[in-house]
């Protein structure tokens, strides 16, 4: 199981490093190009837990799309493309409470799950995920599509030059 | 595999997720944001949906990721419209509430 | 782990494979690697990025060699071990089944890496190194090499130098992918990948229109014959049982598993990608107009590395196309049919060009049919080993143009135009030139002679009369056009208006090595004088079907010689003396089937007009206004129906629940928390990040709590 631990650990420090540049870096199209490393390591670490179907999916949906968004939605507002200051006033108070979040966080998930491992024993077959959605879960995934619709309509109707 | 590492490495992004809503002044950077805490919380429901062997978690995730590109498309929309009163994607702008 | 562990699997020779030869993708990902690195530093570097692109093509070539010496090394070995018998064998092959049999010991050499497996479906990446992958490793880089340094000198005042020899690390390596790919699928990478880099290159000027028209055209004909092949390659792998590899494709095909009709089918399919990419009728319209690109590139990629994927295709899978065409029948099999055509098509069209580049490119085109043809009738060994010396002579030629271009006519191309007498200025150029033509032409001792001669004798022996005479047909206008190339260029007073002159040393030494080349690579397989060492070292003998050995005639080499020594005879005779063209002179203003024939000539068989006007237009007119209609009537109506409902809601919402109900309680509090609320005022910076904040403090503080107070 080496492998996979050292691929774990490349790939969340490479997340984490990529997560502090989205929120540190001054260029916002840098901060966009962080992201995609953010998603794309989120999308290997599915794979190592063997969701595979959910990690095409990520990969297909966000890097693919919401990235595309991202950088029309930069495009569009004019954002400023310079290294300049991009941040507010409030940056040490954000950052105590951050940081106590996550000291929090992380006694709180010790304490609970201390060395519990993870046992794969066979990737997740899409099959099954797919007749899970179609037998038990089928109510919500037709709310979520009445969502997208009113997303769709809304972003729309909101973005109209009228 | 541990678990703890992908609940820990999923609570740190979601906090890093948090310090950057809470201190970017673009628009379009405070919605990143808001993704890399959805995406600690994937992170979460798959581990345990590994760890309990239960398809459930990963079902949630992808209604998850629908949602979050749902909402992705209408918070730049608001952007948009802010931007367009404003001329300018400076979220500190938007002072209508003060007082 | 379950599936992302790399599983390399090595076939064992009987002899274990040293180092080299067993990972022999170090050589293609050398060039990657130079590609990548030429990209990013090359701007910055002393030689502007060819210093890299040099050494890494260089390395790849001594690698290719040293490949090769190991894989000599691997069939001498398995031929000794076998006590000798095999050697009585030579040129025949066996069909391999399972294993058994006494040549079964010099399998190619296989490294596999599975990548994706699906249950049933297995996707993998892998080579497989025999004596063909071997033999194009070498070609590949040598004139690769070759190319790098002439276009130091050729190249010198371009602007975009550093992006041109990134191009052509590019190309080289996608070419060595596809060289040594052990399945069908990376072969189509590989393939796909040098069409990519075809286009980058033909429009490597494409500020002219004419240039990048140019490498659009070469870019999606080529497409429309891998259309065929990628059909052809999902054919074949489930006619082989559901494997890409393409060993086992071969093993299927010649024990003729599934029936015959879907053999011929997959044969048909892979045929169409062979059309395309290797210039045959009807699709070989892109390769003259290729010609728009710099001439280090037409000399490596459209005459001697590029095109040719084509035939290494027919030559890798010929298992298939054994089986689905029955070759092994005789008569008449689209295949050679189409090679013949081919043939005849390119050298009638080279004789009315009046642009140099044209003519060699006419002239590819029809060699490039007798590739095609010769492994159509059954002469795989005759085919390959003429793509080896075509690789020489061809780019010989274009490197010749090339010259001439730089030096002699200063970048004109036009024969009638700006050439003309240039032999005295350019000896070396010269010299070389006619060398590679005489090689093209077939002229014994040199190298054109001793392949075409091995593809006659093998269509004669098998039956295929026909093809035989097409064959020499061939040969004989090949000699005709290229005298009159030759005379134009290098003979008569100069036209042009500049000062000729030799090229530079960059340039003129890699004529001198390509000349040699061109000279004595015929004696690698020559026949008569019993040297037969090409085919036994090149020559698959695992999954192969059994070809004839064609034994040497000498009245057939005898006749083929007579023809083509007579046929520049004729033409230096009319050409050189002094009322130029006697009595032929003005034929085509005289006559008007004569300039019937020559219009219809000089408009390519009016094929361009075909295809470009009568399909093209005919397709993109009503597909667009459709289009149009739908986005108009129907998509806008929706939206913009729905985009008037919301806002009559939204109104709706604003003037009953928000005005009439929640704004009267606030009134009333407002006032009440207003008189309270001055210390507070500080906090309600009207920022939502601020509220935001405030909140995580909040929770921040909250948690700490609950988790002491546990």
């Amino acid at each position: 199981m080496v492998a996979q631990n050292v691929a774990f650990w490349i790939i969340a420090i490479a997340m984490v490093l990529s997560a502090i540049g989205v929120v540190r870096t001054s260029n916002v199209v840098h901060a966009a190009l962080y992201l995609v490393i953010v998603l794309a390591g989120a999308a290997a670490q599915y794979i190592l837990l063997a969701a595979e179907f959910v990690a095409w999916v990520q990969v297909l949906i966000y890097i693919g799309a919401v990235v595309i968004l991202f950088l029309f939605g930069i495009m569009l507002t004019r954002s400023p493309m310079g290294d300049l200051d991009l941040d507010n006033s409030q940056r040490m108070p954000a950052f105590v409470a951050s940081l106590a979040l996550v000291g929090t966080l992380t006694a709180l998930l010790v304490d609970a799950f201390g060395n519990s491992k993870v046992v794969i024993d066979s990737p997740t077959k899409t099959s099954v995920l797919s007749s899970d959605i179609f037998r038990l879960y089928i109510v919500p995934f037709e709310a979520v599509s009445i969502l997208l619709l009113a997303a769709l309509v809304g972003a729309i109707v909101l973005a109209r030059r009228d | 595999m541990i678990l703890n590492q992908f609940l820990i490495l999923a609570a740190v992004l979601f906090c890093i997720g948090i310090y950057g809503v809470l201190v970017r002044r673009n628009g379009v950077l405070v919605l990143m944001s808001i993704e890399l805490m959805l995406n600690a919380v994937n992170l979460n429901l798959i581990a345990f949906s590994a760890y309990l062997k239960d398809t459930s978690g990963q079902i949630f995730v992808l209604f998850v990721i629908t949602i979050a590109a749902a909402e992705v498309g209408v918070g730049l929309a608001i952007i948009l419209l802010l931007f367009r009163n404003f001329r300018s994607p400076d979220l500190d702008q938007a002072q209508q509430l003060k007082g | 782990m379950y599936r992302l562990a790399v599983e390399t699997t090595t076939e064992k020779a009987e002899i274990a494979a040293p180092w080299l030869i067993s990972h022999a993708w170090v050589i293609p990902l050398l060039m990657v690697l130079s590609f990548v690195t030429i990209l990013l530093f090359g701007k910055r570097m002393p030689k502007r990025g060819a210093e890299v692109g040099i050494t890494a093509v260089g390395a790849a070539f001594v690698m290719s060699c040293i490949t090769a010496f190991q894989w000599i090394q691997h069939v001498e070995d398995s031929l000794a071990g076998e006590g000798g018998s095999a050697l009585s064998g030579l040129g025949k092959s066996l069909v391999f089944h399972g294993g058994v049999g006494a040549e079964s010991g010099i399998a190619p050499i296989t490294q596999t890496w599975d990548w994706w497996s699906n249950g049933l479906i297995k996707f993998s990446a892998g080579i497989q190194i025999d004596g063909l992958a071997v033999m194009m490793l070498f070609v590949v880089t040598f004139i690769s090499l070759l190319v790098h340094v002439y276009s130091t000198a050729y190249m010198e005042h371009d602007t975009r130098y550093t992006y041109f020899y990134a191009a052509l690390s590019l190309f080289t390596g996608s070419m060595l992918i596809l060289v040594v790919a052990n399945n069908s699928l990376m072969l189509l990478t590989g393939w796909e990948l040098v069409g990519v880099c075809s286009f980058m290159l033909i429009g490597h000027w494409w500020e002219e229109k004419p240039n990048s028209n140019a490498a659009i055209k070469a870019f999606l004909t080529t497409r429309t014959g891998d259309i065929g092949l990628l059909l052809g390659v999902i054919v074949t792998f489930f006619a082989a049982g559901q494997t890409f590899n393409l060993t086992e494709i071969n093993e299927a095909a010649l024990a003729g598993r599934g029936g015959h009709t879907i053999w011929l089918v997959g044969a048909s399919l892979l045929l169409m990608g062979i059309i395309g990419k290797s210039g045959q009728f009807p699709l070989h319209t892109w390769l003259p107009d290729a010609m728009a690109g710099p001439t280090p590139v037409s000399a490596l990629i459209h005459a001697a590395t590029m095109v040719v994927a084509g035939v290494y295709l027919g030559a890798r899978l010929y298992g298939v196309f054994w089986q689905g065409f029955s070759i092994a029948d005789g008569g008449m099999n689209p295949m050679a049919i189409i090679g013949a055509i081919t043939i005849i098509v390119g050298a009638l069209l080279a004789f009315v060009q009046d642009d140099i580049k044209k003519v060699l490119a006419y002239s590819t085109i029809s060699q490039l049919g007798y590739m095609v043809m010769g492994l159509g009738v059954g002469a795989w060994v005759g085919a390959i080993f003429h793509l080896f010396t075509h690789a020489f002579f061809k780019a010989l030629l274009f490197l010749g143009a090339g010259s001439i271009s730089h030096s002699g006519s200063h970048h004109s191309f036009d024969m009638k135009k700006d050439m003309g007498g240039l032999r005295k200025f350019m000896p070396i150029t010269f010299a070389t030139f006619m060398i590679g033509s005489a090689a093209l032409a077939g002229i014994v001792p040199l190298a054109g002679f001793w392949s075409k001669d091995e593809i006659l004798a093998t269509a004669g022996q098998s039956g295929f009369h026909f093809f035989q005479i097409i064959g020499i047909a061939g040969a004989v206008l090949t000699a005709a056009y290229m005298t009159r190339c030759i005379y134009l260029t290098f003979f008569g007073e100069y036209r042009g208006h500049h000062h000729p002159h030799e090229s530079p040393k960059a340039i003129t030494v890699p004529l001198i090595i390509l000349a040699v080349f061109s000279t004595v690579a015929g004696l690698a397989n020559a026949a008569p004088l019993g040297v037969e060492k090409f085919a036994e070292y090149v020559e698959p003998r695992v999954a192969f079907p059994e070809v004839v050995v064609p034994q040497f005639e000498g009245i057939l080499a005898a006749v083929s010689v007579m023809a083509v020594l007579l046929s520049v005879g004729v033409c230096s005779y009319l050409w050189f003396r002094k009322d130029q063209l006697g009595p032929f002179k003005g034929l085509t203003q005289r006559n008007a089937a004569a300039r019937g024939g020559y219009t219809f000539l000089v408009n390519k068989y009016y094929l361009d007009v075909l295809y470009t006007d009568v399909v093209v237009g005919g397709i993109k007119g009503p597909l667009a206004r459709s289009a149009y209609w739908f986005n108009q009537n129907i998509l806008d109506g929706v939206v913009n129906g729905i985009g008037r409902g919301a806002p009559a809601f939204g109104r709706g919402l604003y003037k009953y629940v928000d005005q009439g109900t929640v704004d009267s309680a606030y009134n009333g509090l407002a006032k009440e928390t207003g008189a309270a609320g001055g210390l507070l005022r500080r906090l309600q910076s009207g920022q939502v990040q601020r509220y935001a904040l405030l909140i995580v403090i909040a929770i921040a503080i909250f948690s700490i709590a609950l988790i002491l107070a546990k």
